[in-house]
């Protein structure tokens, strides 16, 4: 390293522009471009081997020689903690497992990491541990650890749970961004923005006439469904909160590679949209928690669709797009007018307008 | 929503496009007022369909962009202060004042909200007595009188912990100005149809008539935006000057007379700076006598703001339709909706936001 990247401590300067964002804000954890210019240019940077830079749903690492695992985790800090649809508990659970699914593996085990704030409500708590239970059982995972901290009233939002999960990959070529290649095809399992739409609703008391409820489903079996039953799937990604939008271009970026998407192909609820253009959102951006992009071998699209038909949660899966040339990563959205945009990754959270 | 599928409607945007292509002669310069319609035009690429002598250019109607930033850094300031609940709109977290936006300020611990109804601060503020609740309004027509309701209830219920730090504006002035500006060409206007819901047509016959320039209410989907262009043409190759309404499924030309019966209750016009252009006769909105007492200005007496612009930011050129984003030498490099230099970068319908958004790299203009 240079010396001038060494600070006047003797520590290596930072390398988020102290002088744009002397303090981490909301937009850093939004899922978007500063999202990823966090991960990206402090953790991966800094703390990156081989995996990490990877940029996967999870890791498969080698432990004492006899097969490999995979590995992931996430922290759930979701406000309310029930929303229509599910609950903080469901999603540390689905949300963790369905990473595994993501990474080719099979869940086996999961850890289990809460935050309590003072003063929440046992009952409130024992509520999310039952859930934990269910859902647990649902995608066939036992919680092998756990820790359990409180902080003080006001310094956590009810609970904050963190899992990490460990599974065992099947038996099929590992998913992963460097398996795309040209003239592959892009499927979409279901419609978008539920579970964006149906915690905002909850949390903000958006009148809504017809509620909508948060798509949160297990992914694990239509997944492995696809890797099993010989598609030659190049990689998957479930969609969480920056929506499809940024999804895509985290894949096009990890595979180098340009991506176009028929927007009219893609299916949103009316009751979502109506919502998304009320306050201005773009569905493609807004957050899923049952939805998955499977990028599959172009002669494989058919088999692919009709294998994710046969379980509810995928039933409407359809072919959105199709991988262009190697390059810079880019998303093209095609209209049904036939006019282009840039499907960009979004900024910071996506903010309700003005009018 | 069938409402919006219909107008977006493939078959009815192709058939949009060729009336256009028949209808069209010569060269014409349109502007549509509203940001949220600049964004939809660029989003469904519009302005790709349209014959090339029609040039769409796009107005100053996104709210946090023309808010000025002397009210922007009177908003950080109170928001700041130990005792104050700062409440607004999601988009106005972001624009840069003079040296931070609102983002800043709530991540050092200033208590900063969004909220979707100006009502749901006066809410607030009944249930935290002990706080100093202010909404920061801004926004035009169309959402001023959400902001008169909320002062009109605290003043009913007594709220007396309730403020606001108004910044309401009025599109016809803005609109003037455009028209009466020696170097900016506009043939004719798309008004927005949102503003017009509430204050109806009627304000814009004299527009028309006294610029020569038709002014056409439109709405803000692709099949919506199309008719607009096309009565705007037919009336310039006929040589006319109407308003004529092409969003009549929404828009009377009345208006929303309780809307503008609250707004004339609680707001009187006055003149007011539009950030980037300057100082527009009656083109504001300020508390009316008797609600003066929750103007937040009277509750945080702030002694003086020095507000900075940045010096290479071509936003007022850009608001007023002199100049296209990609003329700035900020665009895509220095300022980008990452790290706003300028409101029209930040906001879902500034349209700095919607060509960096929409256009960046299709184009090969930008960063």
């Amino acid at each position: 390293m240079s010396a001038s990247a060494w600070g006047a401590a003797g520590l290596p300067a930072c390398p988020i522009s102290l002088r744009d964002y002397p303090r981490v804000t909301l937009a850093h954890g939004a899922g978007g471009r500063l999202s990823a210019e966090l991960v990206e240019r402090m953790f991966v940077a800094t703390l990156g081997g081989e995996s990490l830079r990877a940029r996967h749903d999870g890791a498969r690492v080698r432990v004492g020689g006899r097969g490999d695992v995979v590995i992931t985790t996430d922290t759930y800090v979701v406000s309310p903690l029930r929303f229509p649809g599910g609950d903080i508990g469901t999603l540390a659970v689905y949300g963790t497992t369905n990473d595994l699914a993501m990474c080719g593996a099979r869940p086996r085990a999961l850890s289990l990491g809460l935050v309590l704030e003072e003063g929440l409500p046992m009952d409130t708590l024992w509520r999310q541990v039952l859930a934990i239970r269910a859902a647990c059982e649902l995608v066939g995972v036992e919680v092998v650890t756990g820790d359990t901290k409180v902080v003080e009233r006001g310094k956590g939002d009810g609970m904050f749970v963190n899992t990490t999960g460990v599974g065992a990959p099947v038996d099929a070529p590992a998913p992963r961004p460097a398996r795309v290649r040209p003239g592959d095809a892009i499927i979409v399992t279901g419609d978008l923005g539920r579970h964006g739409i149906a915690v905002l609703a909850a949390r903000e008391q958006l009148m809504i006439e017809t509620p909508i409820e948060s798509d949160l489903a297990t992914l694990v079996e239509p997944a492995l469904a696809l890797l099993e039953g010989g598609v030659d799937v190049r990689c998957l990604r479930d969609l969480t909160r920056g929506g499809l939008a940024s999804a895509l271009n985290e894949l096009a970026a990890s595979a180098g590679v340009r991506v176009e998407l028929d927007e009219e192909r893609v299916a949103v609820h009316p009751t979502v949209r109506g919502v998304c253009e009320l306050l201005g959102f773009d569905p493609l951006y807004v957050a899923n928690e049952g939805r998955f992009v499977a990028i599959v071998a172009p002669e494989h699209v058919d088999a692919a669709l009709e294998l994710l038909r046969r379980f509810p949660v995928t039933a409407e899966a359809v072919a959105v797009g199709r991988v262009l040339e190697r390059g810079p990563a880019e998303v093209v959205g095609r209209s049904a007018y036939g006019t282009t945009r840039v499907v960009d990754m979004l900024s910071g959270a996506q903010l309700p307008r003005i009018c | 929503m069938r409402l919006v599928d219909e107008f977006r409607d493939a078959a009815a945007v192709r058939s949009l496009v060729a009336a256009i292509e028949s209808t069209v002669t010569r060269p014409w310069t349109l502007m549509e007022i509203c940001g949220g319609q600049t964004h939809a035009i660029l989003k469904f690429g519009l302005d790709q369909l349209l014959p090339a002598g029609v040039r769409l250019v796009h107005g100053p109607g996104c709210p946090v962009c023309v808010t000025p930033i002397e009210m922007i850094d009177r908003a950080l300031v109170i928001a700041a202060r130990p005792e104050a609940t700062l409440c607004t709109f999601g988009d106005m977290l972001r624009v840069p004042g003079s040296r931070e936006d609102l983002l800043s300020v709530k991540a050092r611990g200033g208590d900063v909200r969004v909220v979707y109804s100006p009502l749901d601060a006066v809410e607030l503020a009944r249930a935290r007595p002990e706080r100093e609740v202010v909404l920061f309004a801004v926004g035009f027509e169309t959402t001023a009188p959400a902001t008169a309701l909320a002062i009109k209830t605290a003043a009913a219920g007594g709220v007396g912990n309730f403020s606001a730090l108004v910044s309401h504006v009025l599109v016809p002035p803005a609109m003037h100005a455009i028209l009466a500006a020696p170097d900016v060409q506009i043939d004719a206007f798309l008004a927005a149809g949102h503003v017009c819901t509430v204050m109806g047509t009627e304000g814009y016959v004299a527009l028309a008539r006294r610029h020569g320039a038709p002014i056409v209410v439109t709405g803000f989907e692709p099949v919506d935006l199309l008719a607009g262009v096309l009565r705007a043409i037919r009336q310039l190759e006929a040589g006319e000057a109407r308003v004529e309404n092409a969003y009549a499924r929404v828009v009377q030309a009345g208006g929303n007379p309780l809307a503008r019966a609250l707004l004339d209750e609680v707001f009187e016009p006055v003149d007011r700076a539009w950030r980037g252009v300057g100082v527009l006769p009656r083109s504001g909105l300020a508390l009316r006598g008797a609600y003066r007492g929750f103007a937040a200005e009277e509750r945080f007496p702030i002694a003086e703001l020095r507000a900075r612009e940045h010096p290479e930011c071509i936003a007022g050129h850009v608001l007023r339709g002199a100049k296209r984003p990609t003329d700035c030498p900020l665009f895509g490099g220095e300022c980008t909706p990452t790290r706003p230099r300028g409101a029209p970068m930040v906001s879902s319908e500034g349209a700095c936001a919607a060509y960096y958004r929409y256009r960046r790299r299709a184009d090969g203009e930008g960063a």
